[in-house]
């Protein structure tokens, strides 16, 4: 079997698994990441969104392989000396998670768009969050934490 | 008071651990030495089982065991039951046949169990299971409810005679029948409910531990209500006495009902751990959640209301066909009864009410309950009839519900619920301001020089939460009750632990239990934690589902406080020496009252655990328990305001505005009440818009995939307005109704009345959800032909 190795939050890591391994279960299994979640089969739900080089990915729709010697963060390194994120705080703030299944990918790919647009309006807010599934909120507080928590990004 | 109280909007106590990754859910659970469980599912709907070859999935490396319903047969077990009776029409009881957790003779939906892998990896598992050929003698199929109800069906139980589990009805039919033929007008309607998928985002998964040196099992499970997994896996289905079964449901990342049920692979994985010695998990993938977990809805309804000539209702009239699957799940039997038919007068003062339900197998996954279970199926049949009775009589949708609204409290429905507050005109009144309903026909005309359909529609619906007092079950036939434990440690220090049966799995209870505790004991939310979800924390537990949290969960913890509170003053007055009698407990301190004479919450709590000065009479410690059965349900009730732009050239339906009016009871923290309701009304306009379960007539899953069932996503829904006008239940001590269910049972007739406005010009009659573009548009086009 192949021995993987990536930088994951920060940390050098190497693991020997199956070369079939999708990246989201060398992260749960193999690194003991479990923040990262599974939600289905089918790379629809967004449970699984994890940072790579800096850009949000499904971690179930992509190899481990292919993330060998990449840049990698998990919702385990999204907080910093015990700070929560602004992102974080953001959701905390404006209730935007409830059962928190969901929540760690929602952050995520949330932190994605406020990179790159630190003032989203409603529907982009809505349309980049179009792939990820969310049964509990209704999106409603989601929305109004990422528009929050990209504005505190920027500042 | 403390300002972490009752009333106060604080941040929740369990927000940190879920945002850092740290949250603690069964699939995130693994034991030294574990094996990995796949399921092997029939693919045909009906079928008897010839044979099953397991010996070339055993042959495959990694591969320990692979298991059949055989197998399990022989161990003697008890079926998976079903926990509520149903009395027929003609006193009999139910048909209930047999719930094998793995199928040994025959299988009866897609997504049966016939066996199980076990093996040392999941890849191992899930390759070998494809091995396992099963030889099946296939029998007619019944994959939908028409089918089963056709004349000379095949049977799906041949002790079903024509599919019928049940036969039941509810209120007076004599009475009914001579009020319809009374009437000066009879509006009838046929309804579909369609079948729903309830897609919590977590899918379900279990894992089981086997002690062989104490004979203690520990089952850690995705479930709403754990101990009620262990009484049912324990006593009726494996024989485990209750002290060597611990039953543990960690962070569990939503239910909506679809984590209710006892479930076979809860059976599986606990039966495997002991025989082979070794801890066994299981997971699900996203398939088997479509497959195998508990479906709900899907009725056919023909609803009659008589009137006179002035709008007045007079009777109403329903029959139902309810579909239950293939087999009787936990609370099936429930729902288009106790949870549906008692709901049948809505907020309405109709004297004379009738319904009767014929429950009805399918070869299809289970049918259970979802998010508001049995009550959405009666507040959208109820709505859509007054709807459609307003447009026939050409009176005002909103003035009819007004004429007919129930305005003396308690009042007794003709369906065996007594109401015990409300105030209906109040929440339409204040919906109808918050969608601007007075300017509706400007806007509507502004769309039509456009090209496109206004629409405007209401529901003022009314629900039974806080399931479910014994006193009114009982009387109906069921042979549980669903009261709840509470229980209140303080710790000698004065800091708290609350443990409840209660379960939650997204409603917050960590930080609104911590609230309710915070209120009465008068020291901050901070100091006080909740432990929920482990049968060998607290004593006992019914859980979570039914809106029943804080209303039956709540008050069993105030009870629990009540006695803390009143031990507490022995103590006290001990302390000060004063009789008991004279100390009041206010802002956290015990006081002789009309004194200055006080001791804090703390220095009681120390006394009580430091007893070297201490009453003779009485136990040290101060550690409470409660239970609390309901006097009654408790009756939330609103107006939602729905207002639609469809284009009538593609059938897409626009939601412009979700108004919202509501009367949940007393708010104990109301940003997560805010966000219950949005959860909620998500979960209506799925099911209003987008979402429908369906099975082919061979009861092969059509949308078992998030590809083929349409999930709400962020993009589907606006922001919701919501306002709020609280009435408090009579009959509990916190004045609390529940607020969960409440968008999916008030939200949808509201989204297809505002449809039917809108198309009404074209002279549509009905439309069934989900009111897909194009239903919208063969609708406009059926219409025009």
């Amino acid at each position: 079997m192949p021995v993987i190795s990536m930088t994951v939050n920060g940390t050098e890591r190497s693991a020997e698994v199956e070369g079939r391994t999708l990246l989201v279960h060398y992260l749960r299994d193999a690194l003991g990441l479990t923040g990262t979640h599974v939600g289905c089969d089918t790379s629809q739900c967004g449970a699984c969104v994890v940072h790579v080089d800096g850009r949000s990915v499904k971690s179930c729709t992509m190899l481990a392989a292919e993330a060998e010697d990449a840049q990698v963060t998990t919702i385990e390194g999204v907080a910093t000396n015990g700070e929560l994120h602004p992102m974080q705080a953001a959701f905390k703030e404006h209730h935007g998670l409830q059962c928190g299944f969901c929540t760690p990918g929602v952050v995520l790919g949330a932190i994605d768009l406020a990179n790159r647009n630190t003032d989203p309006s409603e529907q982009e807010v809505r349309e980049w969050l179009e792939g990820n599934l969310c049964r509990c909120t209704g999106y409603h507080n989601i929305v109004k934490a990422v528009q929050a928590g990209a504005n505190a990004m920027g500042g | 008071m403390s300002s972490t109280g009752i009333g106060a909007a604080l941040k929740r106590k369990e927000d940190d651990r879920f945002l850092t990754g740290k949250g603690r859910y069964t699939d995130d659970i693994n034991r030294p030495g574990q094996l990995h469980a796949h399921i092997v599912r029939s693919n045909v709907a009906h079928a008897r089982i010839r044979g099953i070859d397991t010996s070339a999935a055993l042959a495959t490396p990694g591969v320990v065991a692979v298991l059949t319903g055989q197998d399990m047969a022989e161990e003697g077990f008890g079926s998976l039951p079903c926990g509520w009776l149903i009395t027929n029409k003609d006193g009999s009881s139910m048909v209930e046949p047999p719930h094998a957790p793995i199928a040994a003779d025959a299988v009866r939906y897609v997504g049966d169990a016939v066996a199980v892998v076990l093996a040392e990896t999941r890849e191992q598992a899930q390759a070998a299971a494809h091995l396992v050929a099963a030889d099946y003698e296939e029998l007619p199929p019944l994959g939908t409810l028409e089918q089963a109800l056709a004349p000379g069906a095949p049977l799906v139980w041949s002790e079903a005679e024509g599919n019928v589990c049940f036969d039941w009805e509810i209120g007076d039919r004599a009475a009914t029948d001579a009020a319809f033929e009374a009437a000066d007008h009879v509006v009838s309607l046929d309804v579909r409910n369609q079948r729903l998928i309830p897609n919590a985002i977590e899918p379900r998964a279990a894992l089981a531990e086997y002690d062989a040196a104490s004979g203690d099992y520990t089952l850690y499970t995705t479930s709403q209500n754990p101990h009620l997994i262990r009484l049912l896996l324990g006593a009726f289905v494996m024989g485990i006495p209750e002290h060597q079964l611990r039953v543990v449901a960690p962070d569990v990342g939503g239910g909506f009902g679809s984590k209710i049920p006892h479930y076979p692979e809860e059976v599986i994985v606990t039966w495997a751990s002991k025989r082979l010695g070794r801890p066994v998990k299981w997971t699900a993938e996203r398939s088997e959640s479509f497959l195998a977990d508990t479906h709900g809805r899907d009725h056919i309804t023909h609803i009659e209301l008589a009137l006179d000539t002035e709008g007045t209702f007079l009777g109403m009239r329903v029959n139902t066909k309810a579909n239950l699957g293939a087999y009787l799940s936990t609370f099936s039997t429930a729902v288009p009864t106790y949870l549906y038919g008692t709901l049948f007068a809505g907020p309405y003062a109709t004297p004379a009410v009738y319904g009767d339900v014929q429950a009805i197998f399918t070869n299809t996954a289970p049918l259970d309950a979802l998010r508001g279970a049995g009550r959405p199926e009666a507040s959208f049949m109820i709505e859509r009839l007054v709807d459609t009775a307003a447009r026939e009589l050409g009176m005002d949708p909103v003035e009819i519900r007004r004429k007919n609204f129930i305005r003396e409290f308690p009042y007794q429905t003709p369906v065996a619920l007594q109401y015990d507050t409300g105030d209906y005109d109040a929440t339409l009144d204040m919906a109808l301001d918050l969608a601007e309903h007075s300017t509706f026909e400007e806007r509507r005309a502004e769309a039509k020089a456009r090209g496109k359909l206004r629409g405007f529609g209401v529901s003022t619906f009314l629900e039974a939460c806080g399931i479910a007092p014994s006193a009114v079950v009982g009387s109906l036939g069921a042979r549980a009750a669903l009261y709840e434990s509470g229980q209140i440690r303080v710790h000698p220090t004065g800091s708290v632990t609350v443990f409840t049966g209660s379960h939650s799995h997204g409603q917050g209870h960590e930080t609104t239990f911590a609230q309710v505790a915070s209120e009465y004991l008068g020291i901050d939310a901070d100091q006080i934690d909740v432990v929920h979800g482990d049968s060998a924390k607290s004593s006992f537990g019914m859980g979570t589902y039914g809106s029943r949290s804080i209303a039956v969960g709540g008050s069993a913890i105030v009870l629990a406080l009540n006695k803390v509170i009143e031990k507490g003053k022995k103590i006290a007055a001990h302390l000060l020496e004063a009789s008991a009698d004279d100390v009041v407990f206010e802002d956290g301190a015990f006081t002789v009252a009309g004194t200055d004479r006080s001791k804090s919450f703390g220095e009681v709590a120390l006394a009580a655990y430091v007893p070297h000065d201490y009453p003779e009479d009485l136990e040290p410690g101060l550690d409470e328990t409660a239970f609390y059965d309901p006097k009654n349900f408790t009756y939330p009730a609103g107006t939602h305001a729905v207002e639609v732009e469809i284009d009538p050239e593609t059938g897409h339906v626009e939601l412009v505005r979700v108004a919202c009016a509501d009367d949940v009871g007393r708010v104990i923290n109301p940003m997560i009440v805010d966000g219950q309701l949005h959860g909620g009304l998500a979960h209506g306009i799925g099911q209003a818009l987008l979402e429908h379960g369906q099975y082919d007539e061979y009861g092969q899953l059509l949308t078992g995939s998030y590809l083929d069932y349409a999930m709400p996503r962020a993009d589907n829904l606006p922001f919701f307005t919501l306002g709020m006008h609280n009435t408090d239940c009579t009959h509990n001590p916190l004045g609390v109704k529940g607020v969960g269910e409440v968008g999916s049972i008030g939200v949808p007739p509201a989204v297809i009345n505002a449809i039917v406005d809108a198309l009404s010009e074209y002279g549509v009659r009905h439309i069934d959800m989900p009111a897909t573009p194009e239903r919208v548009w063969r609708a406009i086009r059926d219409a025009q032909a």
